[in-house]
């Protein structure tokens, strides 16, 4: 088991964002998280990777508890994410952004730094090496030396992904990577997403609303709504889960018979 | 068509290969050439001296005292992109340290070296290395509990601590308080700063702050100014990162200090008013924020252009207000925007090999 | 204790001022997110437009004679002051930060300091840096209660202040304008779906924060009896902490911080040393941000991740 929610709770001043949220993610898998707009799943992820502190419950990954570590500290740990509205370091060239994400790779002390050292070359080479596979694996290889922000939308999104991946993370966090994205390009990430598990050994856990792509590439789905989870299953057993309907089609909840 | 992922599309046209990897840096080499510029900024400092009249040395000197102070400020407020406006409280520091310190060791520095220009060189750069010091360590002080804060709060909280700073020397008697310090001597604080001194700092404060923001740690600083949330998600450590930036920012400053006090026959806490932040905040605002080369530019601008208007001596403040408020309405950017030197340099060589080609290539 | 509560009536007089100033900045940066550092010199303007209007309804005739300035003449150099500043200040707004207003939050920063500058340079250029002594707009009349020396003055500045925040708390809570500058303080682009007229709500909160230091201007000549033209540089810092203690943003909170920032610059003058006075507000607001950086009434905003 690599990552389990374990009764988590996350409080706003009066929203009750997360309720008692408990899911557990099995290494290896692709996993779906879903439900409707303003179920708490981007809330979700945000404890999970230390953005927020769960008020309670706990956070376990690969055997931690990671509950109220930082950012910085869950991403060195081997947590990945991309972002909803996508958060690209925007004057920062493709190459740059994803060796940003590099430190955990490789790393030159400050006076190494400061005196250009050999070891901080080779560091840097290396770095620029790693980026550079990262970056030709996604389709980005031409766009190495182009401004983040003046890359196209889908670009953008596999450049997230490439940088996320420098972390070397055993566990991706993908927060609505189809969002915008027409039939073909969601095939295309549905590809991705598969080759990421199959060749990189990634684990990947995805936020989306593109039921297509969920039910296509998701092994398990995990529904949440209101911040409580409604349903946990495979892909079969959640498209007929009446509660799932019922909150994302707003009906009553059919008798029980 | 996109460029689709893997084993779906024809496979992305060829790429050039990357850069040959860069030669191994040669301690033997490196140590030839930093003898060779020491020896060539001392002969420099001789052939400026004898063709300059005082006055414009004193204008040089200053412009590359604005220069570290600029290049400095550039690694807090333009590469990580938190914004001090109170760096003027540690240029302070670094002056009354480095003033304190040069007079108290004078003594026995003469004692060892014998009164001449080992001594002097010796206590000098003593006295610059204890202020960055000290310098640095207020940066601490500072950033530390302060760097949690929002940009606009961050600015106020800095500012406020360049006011204690300088009411604190206005205050503190040892130093002089409102009058000043002199030193021991009646003729004031030592005139240890001359052109050599202040170019070799300029070099090594360019040099170290040019690699520190072309690295990794640079690299991490832009992400934090770009998207802090972000960089976090990327493992950057960016509390510590901050503090670092800002410290050695600060210790620039102080650097800076030190080198402007031993110009002086003394130094006041009048002379590290806001005002002296605000003009650092010109300087790299001017050259453009987030450029080496353009901070460097920026101060040698600021440093000039207040002599140049030294006659309009009224007006001065006025017009330097309204270029401030020009430049943010119609090139916020400042001269060189967020570009350097060197690529600057090789564009319009490109552009002219391109001109000249008889193929016509418009390739950049 | 009247020697206590001497401080405090003196740091109350002065606190109203801190207040009235305050008000601006708080009002501004509620809605536009920006630190308007020319408010200061604003406040500046205010006390030099009621020196000026003052003298020309012949004030120094008034009190040469042993006459008091007459209250409705006062009132009228009030009103001329607070008016031409309200002026001033949308005259601002629109030259130096309307342009840049959707500009990285840096760059209108770096105007507001450089109008600020402007200002200041410019007020020494044409009042001449030398201090004035303030006219007898209302002329001093002390009085004694309990061992504490009041001056007419005094509750003047604090009857005044109280006034003009009457009606900005029903002008915030009882007009379309008022009402608008709430929405906008709240939700910029949801206001401006809804078909509220931005520029003209931001002008308008411009205008108000100016008059409001234009009065504080006038009653701070009047308390302190000279001034000169850089008398809005620490006074603006000063108000401006009182803003951030009470909660950036926040009306009632201008008002509570500016009386706490005048209480504890009266005391600290008092009894500790009257070198640490202006010391003393820096300290607050170091601590205010690395404890409460919302402020004593602020809310604190989680942003969206």
């Amino acid at each position: 088991m690599l990552l389990e929610l374990d009764q988590v709770h996350k409080i706003f001043g009066g929203l009750h964002a997360v309720k008692a949220v408990q899911l557990r993610v099995e290494a290896g898998e692709i996993f779906g998280l879903i439900g409707p707009n303003g179920a708490g799943k981007t809330t979700i992820f945000n404890v999970v990777t230390g953005v927020y502190r769960p008020d309670q419950g706990r956070v376990l990954f690969d055997g931690k508890d990671i509950s109220g570590w930082s950012p910085a500290q869950i991403a060195s740990a081997g947590i990945g994410r991309t972002f909803q509205n996508i958060r690209l370091f925007r004057s920062m060239t493709a190459e740059q952004n994803v060796m940003v994400a590099g430190r955990r790779l490789h790393s030159a002390g400050l006076l190494a730094t400061i005196l250009r050292t050999a070891s901080q070359a080779e560091c840097e080479r290396a770095l620029r090496r790693r980026a550079h596979e990262l970056l030709e694996a996604l389709g980005l290889r031409s766009h190495a030396n182009d401004m983040a922000g003046s890359l196209p939308y889908g670009s953008q999104r596999r450049l997230e992904i490439a940088r996320a991946l420098m972390l070397s993370p055993k566990l991706l966090l993908l927060d609505e990577p189809a969002a915008g994205m027409n039939s073909q390009e969601a095939r295309e990430l549905e590809a991705q997403i598969r080759w990421l598990r199959d060749e990189l050994k990634v684990t990947v856990v995805l936020v989306e609303h593109n039921m297509s792509v969920v039910m296509s590439v998701c092994e398990r789905i995990h529904v949440v709504d209101h911040g409580e989870t409604i349903a946990d299953g495979p892909p079969s057993a959640i498209k007929t889960h009446p509660k799932v309907l019922a909150a994302y089609l707003g009906q009553e909840e059919p008798d029980e018979s | 068509m996109s460029d689709a992922g893997p084993g779906l599309a024809a496979p992305p046209p060829p790429i050039p290969p990357l850069p040959d990897p860069p030669a191994r840096p040669r301690w033997g080499l490196r140590a030839l050439v930093a003898l060779g510029m020491i020896g060539g900024l001392a002969l420099l400092r001789l052939g400026l001296e004898a063709v300059l009249i005082e006055y414009a040395q004193r204008i040089m000197m200053l412009a590359g005292i604005n220069v570290i102070l600029a290049v400095s400020l550039n690694l807090i407020n333009g590469t990580t992109g938190q914004f001090s406006i109170g760096h003027a409280g540690f240029m302070a520091i670094g002056a009354y340290a480095a003033a304190f310190l040069g007079t108290h060791l004078a003594p026995a520095a003469a004692a060892l070296f014998g009164s001449g220009m080992l001594a002097d060189a010796v206590t000098f750069n003593l006295a610059l290395v204890f202020g960055a010091l000290l310098a640095g360590l207020s940066g601490l002080c500072v950033g530390l509990p302060s760097l949690r804060l929002r940009g606009d709060y961050l600015a106020i909280v800095t500012l406020g601590f360049g006011e204690i700073i300088r009411i604190s020397f206005n205050n503190a008697q040892f130093l002089g308080a409102a009058t000043g310090y002199f030193g021991d001597s009646p003729a004031g604080l030592p005139a240890y700063t001359n052109l050599f001194w202040v170019l070799l700092w300029v070099v090594i404060v360019i040099i170290v702050t040019w690699n520190i923001t072309f690295s990794q740690t640079g690299r991490s600083l832009a992400a934090i100014r770009e998207d802090e949330i972000a960089a976090e998600a990327m493992a950057t450590p960016t509390t510590r990162l901050k503090v670092l930036a800002f410290s050695f920012s600060a210790a620039g400053a102080g650097i800076a200090g030190g080198l402007f006090a031993h110009m002086q026959a003394g130094i006041r806490p009048e002379d590290f008013k806001f005002d002296k932040s605000i003009d650092m905040i010109v300087m790299i605002i001017v050259g453009g924020l987030g450029s080496v080369s353009g901070a460097a530019f920026g101060g040698v601008f600021v440093a000039v252009s207040l002599e140049l208007m030294r006659d309009l001596h009224e007006y001065r403040l006025v017009l330097y207000a309204l270029l401030l408020i020009v430049i943010m309405l119609v090139r916020p950017e400042g001269i060189l925007g967020t570009r350097e030197l060197p690529s600057i340099v090789r564009g319009l060589w490109q552009r002219a090999g391109a001109r000249g080609a008889s193929s016509g290539g418009a390739e950049r | 204790m009247s020697e206590f509560l001497q401080q405090v009536v003196n740091g109350l007089s002065l606190g109203s001022i801190y207040a009235l100033i305050a008000l601006g900045y708080t009002m501004v940066y509620g809605i536009l997110k920006l630190i308007n550092f020319a408010h200061g010199e604003v406040f500046m303007v205010g006390a030099y437009a009621g020196y000026y209007s003052a003298g020309w309804l012949g004030v120094n005739g008034y009190e040469a004679s042993g006459a008091g300035f007459p209250l409705l003449l006062a009132l009228v150099v009030l009103c001329f002051a607070m008016g031409s500043v309200a002026l001033l200040g949308v005259t601002i707004e629109a030259l130096a930060y309307r342009p840049v207003r959707s500009a990285p939050r840096l760059t209108p920063l770096i105007t507001a300091i450089g109008v600020s500058l402007f200002l200041q340079n410019a007020a020494m250029l044409v009042f001449s840096p030398n201090p004035r002594r303030y006219p007898a707009i209302l002329s001093e009349v002390r009085f004694e209660v309990g061992g504490v020396i009041l001056t007419n003055i005094k509750l003047a500045i604090f009857g005044v202040a109280m006034v003009l925040m009457l009606g900005l708390y029903l002008l915030v809570h009882r007009t379309w304008t008022g009402r608008a500058m709430r929405a906008l303080s709240m939700n910029a682009d949801a206001a401006r779906l809804m078909g509220i007229d931005v520029n003209a709500t931001i002008r308008a909160t411009f205008a108000i924060g100016s008059a409001l230091a234009a009065a504080g201007g006038i009653l701070f000549g009047l308390d302190q009896i000279t001034i000169n033209p850089l008398m809005g540089v620490l006074t603006g810092l000063k108000a401006f902490v009182a803003a951030v203690l009470g909660g950036i943003g926040n009306i009632p909170g201008a008002l509570i911080g500016g009386l706490l920032i005048g209480l504890a610059e009266q005391l600290t003058a008092g009894y500790l040393s009257p070198d640490y006075r202006d010391a003393i507000t820096f300290v607050i607001l170091i601590l205010m941000l690395l404890v409460k950086p919302e402020g004593l009434l602020g809310i604190v905003r989680q942003e969206k991740v």
